[in-house]
């Protein structure tokens, strides 16, 4: 140890930042004797790395089936370049416009709804004392989140179903009986986005009771010295020190915009609700893997993920410049 | 903590704004748990008083002929066995391998783990989309077996960017250096002093692994056309959604009417049933999930 001290102190003014190995031979710093020396770790990444490449990689080389007549037997790489051809038909289509509007509405309709409903739960339950009461809002409302989409699903089906469900006999108390609501399609947004907001809204509101308990409690005490009302409180204090959050989760839903859940609303759809429930990712779902039309699908899904890249950055420019908070 | 502290002298216009806090909290909490209550009620009322829309809060006429219905159901066996196969193997996969890349990526020493950062982060940000990955999937060979159900998913970006967060902030570079020069290989230095440092982010990362394999049915609907290797997910969604029961489960009753109100009863039995293994646990896990989740919130 004597020794190893000695090399600790001479070295460190040298290299400021590099570990205490790199220091014991100042010599050895190229490149490859640095992987070989961390060739174990090299080792343990291999098989993450494989991952990625198959599952991540070759799937976005793949995307070149977007320009070409796929054709099962010559395979992605034997099949015929055909251009913008299967972009030029998705655009020409007729239901082109409908699906990118169900799409961007049902996304910004649930952003509206289900973007500021968790700060309002975190505020309120951070007004209120720690006890029996706050504990059980907090357990009830987390509990939603790990019911699966399939029954999730169910759980709206059954409380909307026709004169039976909880939902139905509400609406039945107030004269509107017999209702499929399922089934109307001016509903079907509206389904879904409260639903959504049921299921995630106390989950989402963890990461902001978090920043909450996390602010200075003396700018409570100076506020309560000013004699500050608890509305004053929260638009001075509460409010301002959930910004840097909130907008890095706004960034981030933004940028999944065009994203929206398949899951969910494949499972809700049914024949008479399709005007409004059909959207980019289910359609690409039923032309590509139930319709067969591999080329067209892809087509499909690169547009959607070239949007999604271009709506992210930008949303993320925009935060840098106004708010300084952004992801990078 | 300020509510406390404040308590004696609130002014009117706190104790009404207050008075409106309690209120939202409330119904907040009633309409979260009453749709639930209302399906647990309803899965231990009697097939009539369901389909005639009797039940509201409370069970009527107490019985337990749906959850009977349930477990002489064999497909939802069979889903149930599979479902826990895929999350135990699926997720024991997942967090072997989120270590293994999240640990190397964390460390200050490891050559070259920006160019891997660089091509994490990417695949967060733009993918091949659906029918590529189904290609990718459908060329391994994988189509219509177990292992669809756990390679194509063996890893979650977002959880390594976790796992890396934890391990650059509670475990020191000083600690892998002081290994090292003991001769501590790192991959033992990883199984004898990384893990065991870690418990925290490993038991958070578990279950959100095994949360996510259990709910799971888009890999199944995409990947798997044998019935006999279905998960739980797509057998739930057959009876529950697309309401096409095998009339060969409701053996045991003769009266055609008597099974259309069991066929009702039946859904809402096997929704408690589905969700059990969950809600059970999640009482006990509910406040590592919290932790996942600030853990999380740490900008990584």
């Amino acid at each position: 140890m004597p020794s190893l001290n000695k090399k600790l102190h001479t070295d460190s003014p040298m290299h400021g930042g590099i570990s205490a190995l790199t220091q014991t031979s100042a010599v050895r710093t190229s490149p490859w004797k640095k992987i070989r020396r961390h060739w174990q770790l090299y080792l343990v990444i291999l098989l993450p790395l494989l991952y990625l490449i198959i599952f991540k990689y070759i799937p976005m080389a793949g995307i070149v089936i977007a320009f070409k007549d796929y054709n099962v037997i010559k395979g992605i790489w034997g099949s015929h370049w055909v251009g913008l051809k299967y972009f030029e038909q998705f655009f020409g289509s007729p239901n082109f416009w409908l699906y990118i509007k169900n799409t961007l509405g049902i996304s910004f309709y649930g952003l509206l709804v289900g973007f500021p409903a968790p700060i309002i739960l975190a505020l309120a339950l951070n007004e209120i004392r720690n006890g029996l009461f706050k504990k059980s809002v907090q357990m009830v409302s987390y509990a939603p989140y790990f019911i699966s989409t399939v029954i999730m699903v169910s759980i709206i089906i059954v409380n909307l179903s026709p004169n039976v469900g909880m939902v139905s006999k509400l609406f039945g108390m107030l004269g509107v009986e017999n209702t499929n609501f399922m089934g109307i399609p001016g509903l079907f947004k509206s389904i879904y986005v409260w639903s959504d907001v049921w299921q995630h809204t106390g989950y989402g509101a963890i990461i902001y009771i978090a920043a909450l308990s996390g602010v200075n409690p003396e700018l409570y005490e100076s506020a309560k010295v000013d004699g500050a009302s608890r509305i004053q409180k929260i638009l001075n204090i509460d409010i301002p020190s959930l910004i840097p959050v909130s907008v890095i989760l706004l960034i981030l839903n933004l940028g999944n915009i065009m994203k929206l859940g398949f899951e969910k609303i494949y499972l809700m759809q049914n024949p008479l609700n399709l005007s409004t429930s059909e959207v980019i990712s289910t359609y690409v779902y039923k032309v590509g893997l139930l319709g067969s039309s591999f080329s067209f699908s892809a087509a499909i899904g690169f547009f959607n993920s070239i949007i999604n890249l271009i709506l992210l950055i930008s949303v993320n420019y925009i935060a840098r410049k106004l708010s300084n908070n952004s992801l990078w | 903590m300020k509510s406390t502290s404040s308590h004696i002298q609130e002014s009117k216009s706190d104790r009404v704004f207050m008075f409106f806090v309690y209120v939202f909290l409330t119904f907040v909490l009633l309409v979260v748990a009453i749709p639930l209550l209302y399906i647990l009620s309803s899965s231990i009322s009697s097939p009539q008083a369901v389909v005639t829309g009797k039940v509201w809060l409370f069970p009527v006429d107490f019985t337990l002929d749906g959850y009977k219905a349930v477990f002489r159901n064999s497909q939802i066996g069979i889903g149930f066995m599979n479902s826990f196969f895929y999350t135990i193997v699926g997720t024991l996969i997942n967090v072997l391998l989120t270590i293994m890349i999240a640990y190397p990526l964390a460390r200050k020493t490891f050559y070259g783990r920006n160019v891997f950062m660089v091509m994490l982060v990417i695949t967060m940000m733009f993918e091949g989309g659906l029918i590529p990955f189904y290609l990718v999937v459908k060329n391994l060979h994988l189509l219509d077996t177990r292992w669809a159900m756990i390679l194509p998913g063996a890893l979650a970006v977002f959880q390594v960017i976790i796992a890396r967060t934890f391990f650059q902030t509670s475990i020191p570079d000083e600690l892998s250096e002081a290994a090292e020069l003991d001769g501590c290989s790192d991959i033992r230095f990883i199984i004898s002093i990384v893990l065991p440092l870690s418990k925290p982010v490993i038991a958070v990362m578990t279950l959100m692994y095994a949360v996510g394999h259990w709910n799971a049915y888009f890999d199944a609907l995409i990947f798997l056309r044998s019935p006999d290797l279905f998960p739980l997910q797509i057998i739930l969604r057959n009876i529950l959604i697309l309401s096409s029961v095998d009339p060969s489960m409701m053996a045991n009753v003769d009266q055609v009417q008597a099974q259309q109100g069991l066929r009702e009863l039946l859904k809402y039995s096997l929704i408690v049933v589905a969700s059990a293994p969950i809600l059970i646990i999640y009482p006990f896990v509910q406040r590592h999930f919290v932790k996942g989740v600030m853990i999380g919130s740490l900008k990584g």
